[in-house]
């Protein structure tokens, strides 16, 4: 495989005597849905905060797109084209969906009026491109808008502002079948459109069906990296819990 | 409304061709292609089942206060009385149009009555007729500074250092008080001589100069109107419908027109209604048009996701309680105007309450992300206006406060209630 667009060597994190991340290594390529497992308190939401600059790493290496990087705050990871998507959304329910996408990056014409027109076209133009299509207006505000369409504004948000990395956490969490569904086909087309996408879920039937490969987070170590072709889920939910595989691959399952 | 996605996506064209099935039934249905008049009125309709009522209320409401108080003293309406009305309530739309930046971002300002105080005083004292008095310009911008000056001080209290603005501006309001009683000092009564200052609340505009004024803000108007919906249809995105944005000027020329023509049949326009015109259109520009304006809805509706934005929300709010300062001061000079003094009271009584009642009777809300600068003008014609009708019925003191308290708690009652029906109506 072609060199990653983000890789992550021996990344350590401690808050104070807790060992949050200890030597992880992952990486994820252009084009390719990562997604991040683990039980709770394995190190997946720490490990996405290293990345998008909240909490600077103790020690190891971050590399993005061939070049060691040092990325000590947010506007680092903004600046890389690294995009995070958290489990709230962090939109304005009373803004419209064009005024939340370019919120704190609007476009100002003459007189440093805000350039509506200009905005409005490119917010409908990139959630075309996403073939998001049940939002129907635009200038509705966010908060008439279901789940699903909120995280679809999240992010085309995110995707507007020719990021390369986008990491959605728990995107799926909070919403129905219908909706889930609408947003698992976005983060399908985010890797078609040549993104790396990093997605934290628990929900393994969500990742089996868009993910490229899974990296397994547990205590703080990544344990495994499997491509999604080669596994099962049984095996990933063995990976979180224990750790290792109680068997080769491709023999026969045992069930305990 | 289901979220599956059509199998085949329309290009280009993020909406969908039902406008009438939009549930945010205000000018968003009228973004799209299509959209008439009808679908326009359907949409509000809508809306106000929903709870977002709008100026709807205070529709009502003026119309109310108008029959009633012209039923029990036939000069209410009368031209005079008008002019009266427009001077009697433009501290309180003064104030109140500050007020709303800071009500934008849900935060409270209780210290602008007194603000309002000490910048009636510091404009009057710099005006004493004694040698040594500085022109009127000097003393209105010292004032108006002085009134930004209290804002920074009570904004960063409030931002950096992080008292809750409530404790902020309660401690102002005692503290702004005292400096107003200090200033006057053994004085008790400063009268105000310099014809500029007294002109502006007192003088009118001759009644050619005034039909100018008016309907050269209503030509301004539909010349940004004009220029918005050729810049849209140029860009190929929808419009809203030609016959509704001539509605809106028409009417607007309309209420313009009867304003100045009621006016001049007495006294004529009072300098400061077009002090009011020009606030309003300023205003409406920093809220609608600028990035500070975005922030400040931005900040108000969720902090979390402003400052994830990048937007410095520190900044905005030290800004906000600037703003405010300044207005009150503004408004405080144009109250001292309007008695040709100052004293004791200065910024004390009801001012307070009736300058944030009026941008909530208009319509912004109390919990911050919701509101116009126009609100303040537009409640403030509904404060003024009991105000004014109870003292043409020679109500006492304790009526006239039990019946504006009345007022403002309906007010709020109405933004609570049509809040929670936001809510219901998933639109919160």
């Amino acid at each position: 495989m072609s060199e990653p667009l983000l890789q992550l060597t021996g990344v350590t994190k401690t808050f104070g005597a807790v060992n949050a991340l200890t030597e992880v290594d992952f990486a994820v390529h252009a084009g390719e849905v990562m997604a991040l497992v683990g039980d709770n308190g394995a190190g997946k939401s720490t490990l996405i905060k290293c990345i998008a600059g909240i909490h600077p790493i103790d020690a190891g290496q971050i590399t993005f797109e061939g070049r060691p990087v040092s990325i000590s705050g947010p506007k680092d990871s903004a600046k890389l084209g690294i995009e995070v998507v958290y489990q709230d959304l962090a939109l304005c329910d009373n803004l419209d969906v064009v005024q939340n996408m370019y919120l704190g990056r609007e476009k100002l014409s003459s007189f440093r009026r805000l350039d509506e027109t200009t905005m409005e076209r490119t917010a409908r133009e990139t959630l075309a491109s996403l073939a998001v299509t049940t939002i129907r207006s635009v200038r509705q505000p966010v908060a008439a808008l279901s789940g699903g369409q909120r995280q679809s504004v999240a992010v085309a948000k995110a995707v507007m502002w020719n990021s390369k990395l986008v990491i959605l956490d728990e995107p799926t969490a909070a919403l129905g079948v219908a909706q889930t569904r609408q947003v698992l086909d976005l983060v399908k087309r985010l890797g078609d459109k040549g993104l790396a996408v990093v997605l934290i879920s628990h929900n393994l039937h969500d990742i089996f069906e868009v993910a490229d490969r899974i990296t397994v987070l547990r205590l703080g170590r990544s344990v495994a990296e499997v491509t999604v072709k080669d596994t099962t889920q049984q095996e990933v939910v063995q990976l979180i819990t224990a750790g290792t595989l109680s068997h080769v691959p491709g023999q026969a399952e045992v069930v305990a | 409304m289901t979220d599956i996605a059509p199998p085949t996506p329309v290009p280009g064209q993020v909406t969908g061709s039902e406008p009438a099935v939009v549930p945010a039934g205000t000018d968003a249905a009228l973004h799209e292609d299509g959209a008439t008049l009808a679908t326009y009125a359907r949409g509000r309709v809508q809306a106000w089942r929903s709870g977002d009522l709008g100026s709807l209320p205070i529709l009502f409401g003026i119309i109310a206060i108008a029959v009633y108080f012209q039923a029990r003293n036939s000069n209410f309406l009368s031209a005079g009385n008008f002019v009266n009305l427009i001077a009697q309530m433009s501290p309180y739309a003064v104030i109140g149009m500050g007020v709303v930046f800071v009500l934008l971002l849900g935060e409270i300002d209780l210290s602008i009555g007194y603000v309002s105080g000490v910048g009636g005083v510091i404009c009057a004292l710099l005006l004493l007729p004694d040698g040594s008095q500085h022109s009127a310009a000097f003393a209105i911008v010292v004032a108006l500074l002085a009134g930004t000056a209290i804002g920074v001080i009570q904004g960063v209290l409030f931002a950096k250092v992080g008292i809750p603005s409530f404790v902020v501006t309660l401690a102002g309001l005692l503290g702004w008080n005292g400096v107003v009683l200090l200033l006057i000092g053994s004085r008790g009564t400063v009268s105000i001589q310099d014809p500029f200052v007294n002109g502006i609340a007192n003088d009118n505009l001759s009644h050619g100069w005034a039909w100018i004024a008016v309907e050269g803000a209503v030509l301004l108007y539909a010349g940004i109107q004009y220029l918005a919906v050729r810049s849209r249809a140029k860009a190929g995105l929808p419009n809203l419908p030609v016959s509704l944005i001539l509605l809106r000027i028409l009417v607007l020329a309309a209420v313009g027109a009867a304003v100045v023509a009621v006016a001049n049949s007495s006294r004529g326009l009072p300098y400061v209604g077009l002090l009011l015109i020009a606030l309003v259109l300023i205003g409406t520009y920093v809220t609608d048009r600028t990035r500070f304006g975005r922030h400040t809805y931005a900040v108000g509706g969720n902090v979390e996701a402003a400052r994830r934005a990048g937007i410095r929300v520190d900044g905005i709010r030290i800004a906000a309680f600037a703003i405010s300062g300044m207005m009150a001061a503004l408004g405080g000079i144009i109250l001292a105007s309007r008695l040709s003094s100052v004293d004791t009271n200065a910024g004390g009584g009801s001012i307070l309450l009736y300058a944030i009642a009026a941008p909530v009777i208009g319509g912004t809300s109390l919990f911050g992300g919701r509101g116009t600068i126009r609100s303040a003008l537009l409640g403030a014609v509904v404060i003024a206006g009991i105000e004014n009708g109870l003292g043409l019925l020679n109500v006492t003191a304790g009526t006239k406060f039990v019946v504006t308290g009345l007022v403002l708690l309906a007010a709020v009652a109405v933004d609570s209630l049509s809040r929670k029906g936001r809510a219901s109506a998933g639109r919160a």
